[in-house]
Parts: C-alpha cells; sequence; structure tokens
C-alpha cells in the first residue's frame, strides 16, 4: 500500500529594512557583537516599542503579491516563552490578527528524481505576520557560560505560512525557491540564505490515502534548498518506516544534520510551549487604511508571474525559458534590457544566450547576473551580427569570450579577429570546388550512397574556409555540387 | 458567587513553571485562591452581553503611530555593558558578549 505525503512550510524572512520593527537601532549583518542592540533591543525596563513604518509597507507589499486580504485592523501580541537570546521574555508577534491573510503562490515544480514532467501547482498561503527576531546565542568557549549577542534581536520579520498543500520534496522545494524569488523580486528581504534571511521551517506528516492528516514532525531552520530535500526525503522515510514497523509518530521539533543526513528530535511537543498569547499592551491596532495601500501598490514591480506570461503569450517563449528568465527580477531585467535593443523577434535567441551560455559563464565565475561582466548592450550587438549573418555561431561565441574577458564592442572583435563569415556564394562555390576536385575518391563513394561521409565535406571545406564560410549556405551548395 | 472555573493546585504549579517560578506549597495554595479570585471576577464580566460589540485590544481606541525606517541610534554597548549583571564583582561580559549560564536542547 502507499503513502501520502503532507507538507507545509512556515517561512520567516527578514525584511530588508535599515533599521529594526521596533527601535532605531541598524539591522546591518555582520556587525561586532551588540554594537546594534541598543535599550530597546536589550529590553532595559521602561523602554517602549515604536512600529517601524517600513517594516509594515513590506508586509503589505507581500500581501499584495500574492493576492491576500490586507487586515485593516491588525493587533500584535505577546508570545511568551524563556530563553537567553529573547531578554524580554516574549516575542511580540501577531496571532488571531495578523496583518496578511489567505493568499496563494503559483509555482513551477520540476520532478527531483527525474521522472515526470514539470507542472504547474498553486499553494496557498494561510497567513503572513509581523515579527521580532531573537538574539543569537554563541556555544563557544566560555568556560562553560553561553555568550549572547542582541544585535539580530528585533530585526523585523515576516513569518509565512502555508496550507499543507505540498505532497513531496519537490514541491517543496518548488514552493519555496518561488517565495525565496518574490520575496527579493518586489524588493522586501535580500534572500541571503547564509545569512538567515530566508529560514524555512517544514512540517511533515504521512498518511494513507483518504486517512486525516498524520501526526506531524517540524524540522527546523532550513537554509539551504538542498538540505531541505534531503531533510524532507529523510524524514518521510523515517516516518513511513516508523509506521510500518508499528509504531506511532509523536509531534516533535527535529532538526537536521547535514552531515550524516538525519534528522534527530529536538524537543518534543508533548511538553508544548504554552505560549500564553495576548494582546500586547504596548502596542496599539495597527490600521491600514485604502490610502496607505494604494501607496504601497504603487510601488509594486510587474509581478513574475505575470511576466512569464507576458513572455510565453508575447515573445513565444516556452513555460521551461520564461521560467528560466523569471527567476529572478534582474535576470529578467537583463533580458527586457537586450530585447530593447534587438527588438522583440528575436527573443528566443536572447533567451537562448541567456540562459545558455551566460548563465553557465556566470556560474562557472561564481557570479550572479547582477556582477555579469557583459552589458546588455554588449550581448545585444553581438546578438544582433548573428541575426544578419554577419557571424556563426561559433564565430559568436568567440566574441562572446572575448567580450567577457576583456570587454569591448561586438563589431571591432569581430573585425579584429576576422570572425566574418564568408557570405559570398562565388567564394563558397570556389572553395567547394577545390574539395571536390582534390577528394575524387570520397565523391564517388557519397555519390554511390555513403550520404554519412556529407559531414566530412562540410568539415573540409569549413576548414578550408578557415571556420568562416556561413554554414547554411555552404551546406546548400555543397549538397548542390556532390548531387553532381 | 462561586467560580464555575475550577482552578486546582496542578494548574498553578504549571503556571509557575511556565513563567520560572519557584513556589512551596503554602505559595501554590495561596496563588491559588488569589487566582480563584481573580476568575471570579472574570465571570462577572462574561456575564455582560456583548454581542455586536467588536472585541477591543487595546484599552485606548487609537492606532498605532509608526516611524520612519531610519537608524537613530548609536552604539552604546560600552554603557550597556558596564551595567551588566556581575558574578563575584565582575561584569559576565566577555568579546563584546552577553555571559549566560549555558542552555542545551
Amino acid at each position: 500500500m502507499t503513502w501520502e505525503i503532507v507538507i507545509g512550510l512556515e517561512v520567516h524572512t527578514q525584511l530588508s529594512t535599515s533599521s529594526k520593527i521596533f527601535s532605531g537601532a541598524a539591522t546591518a549583518y555582520g556587525a561586532e557583537p551588540n554594537t546594534q542592540a541598543d535599550a530597546v533591543s536589550i529590553a532595559l525596563p521602561g523602554v517602549l516599542p515604536v512600529l517601524n513604518k517600513g517594516a509594515v509597507e513590506r508586509a503589505i507589499k507581500f500581501g499584495l503579491a500574492i493576492g491576500a486580504h490586507i487586515a485593516p485592523r491588525s493587533v500584535f501580541a505577546r508570545k511568551n516563552y524563556f530563553y537567553p537570546d529573547l531578554p524580554k521574555g516574549y516575542q511580540i508577534s501577531q496571532f488571531d490578527l495578523p496583518v496578511v491573510g489567505q493568499g496563494a503562490l503559483t509555482i513551477q515544480v520540476e520532478p527531483l528524481s527525474g521522472s515526470g514532467k514539470p507542472y504547474e501547482k498553486t499553494v496557498r498561503i494561510t497567513r503572513a505576520h509581523l515579527e521580532e527576531d531573537a538574539g543569537k546565542s554563541i556555544h563557544g568557549d566560555f568556560h562553560g557560560m553561553t555568550g549572547i549577542d542582541l544585535n539580530r534581536a528585533g530585526t523585523p520579520l515576516l513569518e509565512i505560512v502555508s496550507e499543507p498543500d505540498m505532497c513531496s520534496a519537490a514541491e517543496a522545494v518548488a514552493y519555496a525557491k518561488a517565495l525565496h524569488s518574490l520575496v527579493r523580486w518586489i524588493g522586501i528581504c535580500d534572500g541571503n540564505m547564509q545569512e538567515g534571511s530566508f529560514r524555512c521551517d517544514v512540517n511533515v506528516s504521512v498518511r494513507r490515502p483518504g486517512a486525516p492528516l498524520g501526526t506531524r514532525r517540524e524540522i527546523k531552520n532550513l537554509n539551504s534548498f538542498k538540505f531541505m530535500q534531503q531533510a524532507i526525503d529523510f524524514e518521510v522515510q523515517w516516518q513511513i518506516d516508523t509506521l510500518e514497523n508499528g509504531g506511532k509518530i509523536q509531534q516533535a521539533t527535529i532538526l537536521f544534520n547535514p552531515d550524516t543526513g538525519e534528522t534527530r528530535a529536538m524537543r518534543s511537543k508533548e511538553d508544548a510551549h504554552d505560549y500564553r498569547y495576548f494582546p500586547d499592551p504596548d502596542l496599539l491596532p495597527l490600521d491600514i487604511t485604502p490610502a496607505i495601500l494604494e501607496q504601497v501598490r504603487a510601488t509594486l514591480p510587474e509581478l513574475p508571474q505575470v511576466r512569464r506570461e507576458r513572455y510565453i503569450g508575447d515573445y513565444a517563449l516556452t513555460a521551461y525559458d520564461a521560467n528560466n528568465l523569471t527567476a529572478s527580477r534582474e535576470m529578467a531585467d537583463f533580458f527586457d534590457s537586450c530585447l530593447n535593443e534587438i527588438g522583440t523577434p528575436n527573443a528566443k535567441l536572447c533567451s537562448n544566450w541567456l540562459t545558455g551560455e551566460v548563465t553557465a559563464q556566470l556560474n562557472r565565475d561564481g557570479l550572479d547576473i547582477t556582477q555579469c561582466p557583459v552589458t546588455p548592450q554588449q550581448l545585444s550587438g553581438m546578438l544582433a551580427r548573428i541575426v544578419d549573418n554577419t557571424i556563426s555561431n561559433s564565430g559568436a561565441k568567440e566574441v562572446f569570450r572575448t567580450l567577457w574577458a576583456e570587454g569591448g564592442k561586438a563589431d571591432a572583435i569581430i573585425e579584429a579577429k576576422g570572425l566574418k563569415q564568408v557570405s559570398d556564394s562565388g567564394a563558397i562555390e570556389a572553395l567547394v570546388d577545390e574539395i571536390i576536385a582534390a577528394n575524387a575518391d570520397k565523391v564517388a563513394e557519397y555519390r554511390s550512397g555513403k550520404d554519412k561521409l556529407f559531414g566530412f565535406f562540410v568539415g573540409l571545406a569549413m576548414k578550408a574556409s578557415k571556420g568562416k564560410a556561413n554554414p547554411a549556405q555552404l551546406n546548400e551548395i555543397l549538397l548542390q555540387k556532390l548531387a553532381g | 458567587m462561586s467560580p464555575t472555573i475550577f482552578l486546582a493546585n496542578a494548574d498553578v504549579r504549571k503556571v509557575a513553571i511556565l513563567a520560572r517560578l519557584s513556589m512551596d506549597e503554602a505559595g501554590i495554595e495561596a496563588a491559588r485562591s488569589q487566582l480563584s479570585g481573580i476568575f471570579t471576577l472574570i465571570e462577572e464580566m462574561q456575564a455582560v452581553d456583548t454581542r455586536g460589540i467588536a472585541p477591543m485590544s487595546h484599552a485606548q481606541d487609537v492606532s498605532q503611530r509608526l516611524r520612519a525606517d531610519t537608524v537613530t541610534e548609536t552604539n552604546q554597548r560600552e554603557l550597556f555593558q558596564s551595567i551588566a549583571p556581575k558574578y563575584q564583582g565582575s561584569p559576565q561580559i566577555e568579546a563584546g558578549l552577553y555571559l549566560v549560564p549555558q542552555v542545551i536542547e
């Protein structure tokens, strides 16, 4: 009998404000310990929180991007628990009245095992709420003590909670990637996973088809998509094995160890934290008027989903190409800039180069598209020479390598390296005649039915032209002359 | 009026654990009795008909003021750490960190 996998995600995104959610301390990453921990961050008695407008605007922006209801009035609550990196003894969060209500995100799923085709799926988002981040505990060598750095305490977070709509590791990863891309696209989070700007908690359970939901275990704090996939795969197998061996799943919070590829229980939820939520008396309700909503809406860029559909509908790109181009706003903008230069009829050519050669070279050099040494203008200048048949594909690759390494302009490089392809049919015919004359035996073999020799002649002719013959033209003339 | 919500000593013990309070049996009994008094008050309030009245989340019916997203605080680590809790006469500070007893989960 088969098992069904049920997965839901809670994602903590650090909002890209300059100051903290409830105070004017800086949020920059990597500062010396506690140099950005002001009186509010360290919870000195008598301090009061004052809400950051930038954090509220970013939350609204996200809500609008997922088509969610934005609460006209939302409330901050205290979530009480004791931990040294939370000096107040409670975290200011939102509970029953979050700022962002139910929305949805459409994702493109690429099956991981290589089996099956990519497909589209819509994942419902339950809610998203504003809260403050905690500080960091450092378990170093402090004579048996723990060091506390409160620089991160009070950094604004938007916690985005999904419905348990995903049923494989592939879907969970696709959702997390789509969300990661979206928050960067709309400019509310830098998405830096190494620095903890985007952290995922994954709830996993299994059940027999049609049965009620199984007991879930929550994998905490995954900060890479690869680990997420490994952790889910391991956890699912563990739960299935446990159940098939007659065991029961206990609700628990678990950690993934990337070194062993295994998950282990952190704390049992039996003794679940009773957070004793209640409205924070230090903060008044947050009112979001239609005017504020419209102000924020005006700052929203064209969304990835809309742009993807535009690329498919207007430029006849495949869904696959459109996905790759809209993986980040910077990539999509680069593509649009190129099209501005060489025109939309060349969208396919441009897409092929961006998702092919350009992406490959970026990956080799460990760069992202914003660091691409070749500008859209430079790339377009080269693409235009492919379009008007001045250079062949192999010539183009050489121009591209030069642009990448040395910069410059395509036309000057073509000139300097003599890459202009020969499209003069007289010159190509002469070249072909010579080859036919010099290889009478092979020509005879070809004419008696050895078609495969065609490639041999193409190779000779290309070599004779020093790679500059227009390939299409060369093929045509060769075919003609070889036919006799 | 006697409360319909009955608070047992076990409930008080649980709340004490959550609040990190150490209480002896006499203290628990005293707290139970006081908390029961509060529940009686809540019972009285719950008897009021509140149909059609939107719940308030704050005693004042005004809304949250927002501050602009600008950095206004400077580094005052030295000042704050000079008043950090001391242990055997010296503040529990090292490498800019506040030191606390180890918590392991």
